[in-house]
């Protein structure tokens, strides 16, 4: 099947079958390695992708459900070599250990930072233990994750008052 | 190869469905995709994926008090961030927001928790609860069928091989009536039930006037609990507690599996449903 | 500002934020084809054939598929680390000892085509009787390991200030009072997010393996027996690897053996990508373990005499099972004041898959045990928990069970101190949670101790050696020390930017490839920044003193790098030093009675743990938990943070939550679904204390690190719901299910 995906801000043209993970399609026929796969049956989060703006589990999606849709991975988070907030925030904080978690990490919290559903305030990290609970990370505890996200948290919604 | 179908209405997914019934009903893949680079291509994917004919919220005053239309389609997300849904229908949003975590809360359907029909899906001792109906269409017209009804089995339902599930119309609870709902998991979040419990209690005062009780996790499939119900008609919410602790725990048959024991379900169920008729039973917290 | 003791960002952080870094599965790799593993589905039987599905015939015939048994195996049909008893493919006639073994390989261009050709590859075993309990396998009616009858792989005595068990009777029998537990710990699951994963090609005569592991010589000594070549005829190189927590120590050897004998037979590069449940199923788990434990008190209140017995299941094969039994041992007494000590270890064959290492490698087993006996011994007493620790403590000049008398760097005092400092009040006893439902609150606490650096001459007899090199370029770091995680090469920088004066920025730690690094030893046993950081740090200060000696002999100024840029120039060649360990002074170990300093140094901490216990559904929240940790140095504190937090979560998930269950020896919950470890939500904020009693002979103070969090917050946990409850908990996970079932023994709160 001919797929047309809106791939990290760019349309690109893939031949695959409907069945394929999108997580394989991304790695494989895009070499786009970012996203991780730990455990195949949406419980590790390592696979998270944005799916029109959605944080999902890529191993759960079905490449033929992503023609014609919007597919953001952790190589579309930085501009460049300008690093978004939670990725900059994560290495300042030490959020990142082994970092085969750290993509899907960073995808699902860029996501929470940027809609703005993280508060600055003392709701912040119950908010973030909810929402990023479907990331798991066997090295840091989530301790020092918390904090990365947190920060970044505070960082977008100063700039935003700027 | 397998082939693929985006339907661009309810008529042409009606259409396919019958069409082509060994193809695979897809949603958000939540439960069909687990390992699926193990399991063989199927046919072909039907895919409802937002499917707008499914994937509505609305407010319906199609029976006294009114009824919440969720499509089959709306994923635990858009029922956890509804308004109305949060609203009226507490219970419905605290158990969308327990099923996986955001991941599978984005993409996981009404559609395929009930059409799954696991014994662990979250939202279904809800919908037991709240008494709600399903409706379905094929090409030879739609019905509706009572949600108490529709679980014939271990994993599987009265839905036709022409089939698909549309919506399922939730009663909003009147202001007599508490609703409540807690799902035991194997830990706080992203995870399997070992025990739920949700119910709708109408209360004159502080008497019990009527009762659902349902259950998850403890049989099956989804069930309410009858004799509970029954014990519990006419007393003081006092009484109440007792009585539907006591009934639980004698009407249920759970089992040991490697999630838990038949003994700790039995236990917790009861407690559980007993909760629901304490002082602070005021339905689950939400932020 | 010196490079030690600051918290530079990890030098491989902007890699992995950004998805760049490679571990195996994303390296490219055209024409690779992708392997897969044929299991035995038998506990315990023996191999007589093999059978190849006739449906696979074409594709063999057009070498579209490659099968590999233990016939195509060029040398020794063993996976090499102590002992050479697990083969790498069960040969037929041969022993299958447990349900996930290896049988045959399979390989063909996709990884669909490979699992699907491994299910038609089918083992025809002849089943025999299968022992699963310690207790049936000690009894020796099934023989499964040597000719003792009682199928042990090892046994361990440690007798202090006795002679003979008589001699220890007595001082139980005249005791004050005497504490006698049975604990028992489950089997845990590292979960490494990445899955066990390596690559194997032959080139220029060579075999090339990559892949994710801990410990780089360890599968090169493998493979030198299993492929009978020497050391040049084998290089290991490790990609980046997600997690090991000891279960990429052993492990990778296997994996390796499989992907060079498929590549060799199939002409071409072979990976293999565990799935999760083949992970889970298959690979080594922390050895289940139950203790006796008996404490004889006089009549004082000081402890009189400490026997402990404690037994492991080793599963299928030695593997690292004596060593794990050892470190065991050794922790068993804990760091507690005591004349008089037995321990009694023993670690049994079964046919289970075999257990092997998991962060703490033993010493969790043990600490378990021995702190639920000083909390036993507190309430017996009625005295203060923490207090009672306080004054029992091992402090410098005491002797440990061994007879070790501790010198440097005992930060007892420092870690209750830390403790108590930011203690507080216990929680409310009572009260009523969120789903209305009524909840106890209790408080638990420990203190224990870890051993940094292997066992007692261990690293004498390892010697292990890092170079430094001072090149064109600035200054590059080697060493086998494997990044997993830890942070050992942001770590190593650190430490050689601060011996050479230069900046970090200057400082390459380069991949630990066999080929190119000397052998420092394994990335295991909390040694990594003590040890082999020692020897980087030496190696550097070598490096400068040579550079700057060679300067000032030509009368040049400038910076170090400058000069390592003239050196170059001048001489044509790198300035490298190499380097070998050295141990301390005064240590002394004699293996035949297990005397003597089994550690060169411990660290040392307290934990506490406060929880809430749901009495509808028995679920523990976790309020708080705080950990003390003497680290000796902290060479860059948000590492070591990270560190402590993470072996913290790991614990708590233990006692809690986590277990693997076994069903006719095979793995029940092998997926990620029931093989369940906390995730965010369950995690409490981690309240983690960084302590520094320095140690005069690690770098700068440092000594190990990496497994201590490991060892206390499970009976920390234990200590706090029997606080709450009234209840005593000695069996590992305390799950909601084990605390419904205790009801009954609930005290009034």
């Amino acid at each position: 099947m001919k797929l047309a995906i809106e791939v990290n801000g760019a349309v690109r043209a893939v031949d695959a079958s409907p069945w394929k993970r999108l997580l394989d399609l991304l790695r494989d026929d895009l070499r786009l390695t970012g996203t991780k796969e730990g455990c195949g049956e949406g419980e590790c989060g390592a696979c998270t992708v944005l799916l029109d703006g959605e944080p999902v589990n890529s191993c759960l999606v079905a490449a033929g459900q992503c023609d014609g849709r919007r597919v953001t991975t952790v190589e579309g988070l930085a501009q460049g070599e300008l690093l978004h907030a939670v990725q900059r925030q994560l290495v300042a904080c030490g959020g990142a250990q082994c970092g085969i978690c750290t993509p899907g990490i960073a995808v699902c919290a860029a996501h929470l930072v940027d809609r703005g559903l993280v508060d600055a305030g003392d709701a912040a990290r119950a908010q973030v233990r909810e929402l990023l609970a479907g990331n798991i990370c066997r090295c840091t505890g989530y301790q020092l994750i918390v904090e990365a996200v947190i920060a970044a948290a505070r960082e977008v919604a100063s700039g935003r008052q700027r | 190869m397998t082939a693929y179908l985006r339907p661009r209405d309810l008529d042409e997914a009606l259409a396919a469905r019958a069409a082509h019934p060994d193809w695979l009903v897809l949603a958000g893949g939540t439960d069909l995709m687990v390992n699926a680079n193990h399991r063989p291509a199927p046919a072909g994917i039907l895919d409802l994926w937002r499917l707008v004919a499914i994937c509505l919220v609305r407010r319906t005053d199609e029976a006294i008090g009114g009824a919440i239309a969720i499509g089959a389609g709306t994923t635990w997300l858009e029922v956890e961030r509804d308004p109305h849904v949060r609203a009226q229908l507490a219970p419905l949003a605290a158990a969308a927001r327990e099923i996986g975590a955001l991941q599978i809360q984005a993409r996981a359907t009404l559609g395929g928790n009930v059409g799954t029909s696991s014994p662990v899906g979250d939202s279904l001792p809800v919908l037991l609860a709240l008494d709600a109906e399903l409706e379905l269409a094929s090409p030879r017209g739609r019905r509706r069928v009572a949600y108490r009804d529709w679980c014939t089995g271990y994993r599987t339902t009265q839905l036709a091989a022409d089939e698909l599930i549309v919506a399922a119309h939730v009663p909003i609870p009147g202001p007599a009536t508490r609703t409540a709902w807690r799902k035991v998991g194997t830990r706080r979040a992203q995870s399997i039930s070992k025990v739920m419990g949700a119910a709708a209690i109408t209360l004159d005062g502080d008497v019990v006037v009527d009762a659902r009780i349902a259950l998850g996790a403890i049989a099956d499939r989804p069930v309410r609990i009858a004799a509970a119900e029954a014990a519990v008609r006419g007393l003081r919410l006092t009484d109440a507690a007792a009585a539907a602790r006591a009934a639980v725990a004698s009407a249920i048959r759970p089992i040991d599996d490697i999630r838990s024991t038949a003994s700790y379900r039995r236990e917790v169920a009861a407690n559980l449903v007993a909760r629901f008729f304490g002082p602070a039973a005021a339905g689950p917290a939400m932020s | 500002m010196a490079p030690v003791g600051r918290s530079l960002p990890r030098v491989d952080g902007v890699a992995k934020v950004t998805g760049r870094a490679q571990y195996l599965d994303d390296l490219d790799a055209p024409g690779a084809w992708h392997g897969a593993t044929v299991r035995s589905a038998i506990a315990h039987g023996v191999l007589e054939a093999i059978d190849v599905d006739p449906e696979l015939a074409p594709a063999l015939a057009a070498g579209e598929l490659c099968v590999v048994t233990a016939a195509d195996i060029p040398a020794k049909n063993v996976i090499a680390l102590i002992e050479d008893d697990q083969p790498a493919l069960v040969p037929i006639g041969g022993r299958v000892m447990h349900p996930d073994e290896p049988i045959a390989l399979v390989a063909a261009p996709t990884r669909a085509q490979a699992f699907a050709a491994a299910r038609r590859v089918r083992p025809r075993i002849r089943p025999l009787p299968a022992v699963f309990d310690v207790d049936a396998a000690l009894a020796g009616a099934v023989r499964l390991y040597g000719d003792a009858g009682d199928n042990a792989f090892k046994r361990f005595l440690i007798r202090k200030g006795h002679a003979s068990d008589d001699e220890l009777e007595a001082v139980f029998a005249a005791a004050a009072q005497v504490i006698d537990g049975r604990y028992a710990t489950s089997p845990q699951e590292q979960m490494y997010i990445e899955p066990q994963a390596m690559m194997a090609d032959w080139r220029d005569g060579r075999c090339h393996i990559v892949g994710s592991m801990q410990c780089p010589y360890y599968v090169h000594k493998a493979m030198k027996a299993l492929l009978g070549c020497d050391g040049d005829g084998v290089v290991i190189a490790q990609s980046v690897t997600g997690g090991g927590f000891g279960g990429k120590e052993e492990y990778p050897s296997m994996l390796a053996a499989h992907v060079a004998l498929l590549a060799r037979k199939a002409g071409r590069a072979v990976k293999m990508v565990y799935d999760r449940d083949e992970d889970i199923a298959a690979t080594t788990k922390r050895h289940p373990c139950r203790t006796r434990h008996r404490l004889a008190v006089d009549a004082r209140g000081e402890l009189a005499a400490i026997d402990i017995d404690v037994v492991m299941d080793g599963g299928a094969y030695l593997t690292l099972s004596p060593v794990v039994l050892s470190r065991g041992v050794l922790h068993a007494a804990g760091p507690y004041r005591c004349p008089v000590v037995r321990v009694r270890g023993r670690v049994v064959a079964t046919n289970h898959p075999p257990h092997g290492a998991f962060r703490g490698f033993g010493a969790p087993q043990t600490t378990f045990a021995y702190e639920r006996q000083i909390q036993k011994l507190a309430r017996a007493r009625g005295e203060d928990p923490l207090a009672l620790r306080k004054r029992l403590a091992l402090r410098t000049g005491d002797t440990t069970a061994t007879g070790q008398r501790l010198e440097a760097s005992v930060g007892t005092d420092e870690v209750f101190a830390a403790l108590e400092a930011v203690a507080g009040a216990p929680p409310a006893r009572t009260g009523v949670n969120r789903h209305g439902a009524p909840v106890r609150r209790g408080r638990g606490v420990c203190f224990y101790f870890h051993g940094a650096g292997f066992t007692g001459s261990g690293e004498q007899r390892l010697a292990g050696r890092a170079t430094v090199a001072a090149t064109a370029h600035g200054f590059e770091v080697r060493s086998s020390s494997a990044e997993i995680g830890q942070g050992s090469i942001t770590i190593f920088t650190q430490l050689a930017a601060a011996a050479l004066g230069v900046d970090p920025a200057l400082v390459t730690v380069i991949d630990p490839t066999t080929s190119r690094v000397p052998d420092s030893g394994p990335t295991v046993a909390s040694r990594t920044a003590m040890v082999v950081g020692g020897v980087v740090d030496r190696a550097a200060r070598a490096v400068r003193a040579r550079l700057e000696a060679w300067a000032a002999g030509r009368a040049a100024g400038g910076s170090l790098a400058e000069h390592a840029r003239a050196y170059v120039a001048q001489t044509g060649g790198e300035l490298a030093e190499t380097v070998t360990y050295e141990p301390p002074p005064g240590i002394a170990w004699d293996d035949a009675t297990y005397t003597g300093s089994a550690y060169p140094v411990y660290g040392w901490a307290t934990c506490l743990v406060d929880v809430e216990i749901d009495l509808d559904s028995c679920e523990v929240a976790v309020l708080r938990c705080v950990q003390a940790v003497d680290v000796g140095k902290a060479i860059n504190p948000t590492i070591v943070r990270g560190q402590i937090d993470g072996g913290t979560l790991q614990a708590l998930g233990w006692a809690l939550l986590e277990n693997v269950l076994y069903k006719d020896g095979k793995v029940a919950n092998a997926s990620m679904t029931n093989c369940i470890v906390p995730t965010f939500a369950d995690a409490p904020e981690l309240e983690t204390l960084l302590v520094e009693v320095p140690y005069p002979f690690g770098p700068s103070g440092a000594k190990g690190v990496g497994e201590i969090p490991m060892d206390g917050p499970a009976a920390a946990v234990a200590n706090a719901v029997e606080d709450a409850l009234g209840a005593a908990f000695d069996e590992l996970p305390i799950s909601p299910e084990a605390i419904a079932a205790s009801r009954p023994a609930w005290s009034a709160p």
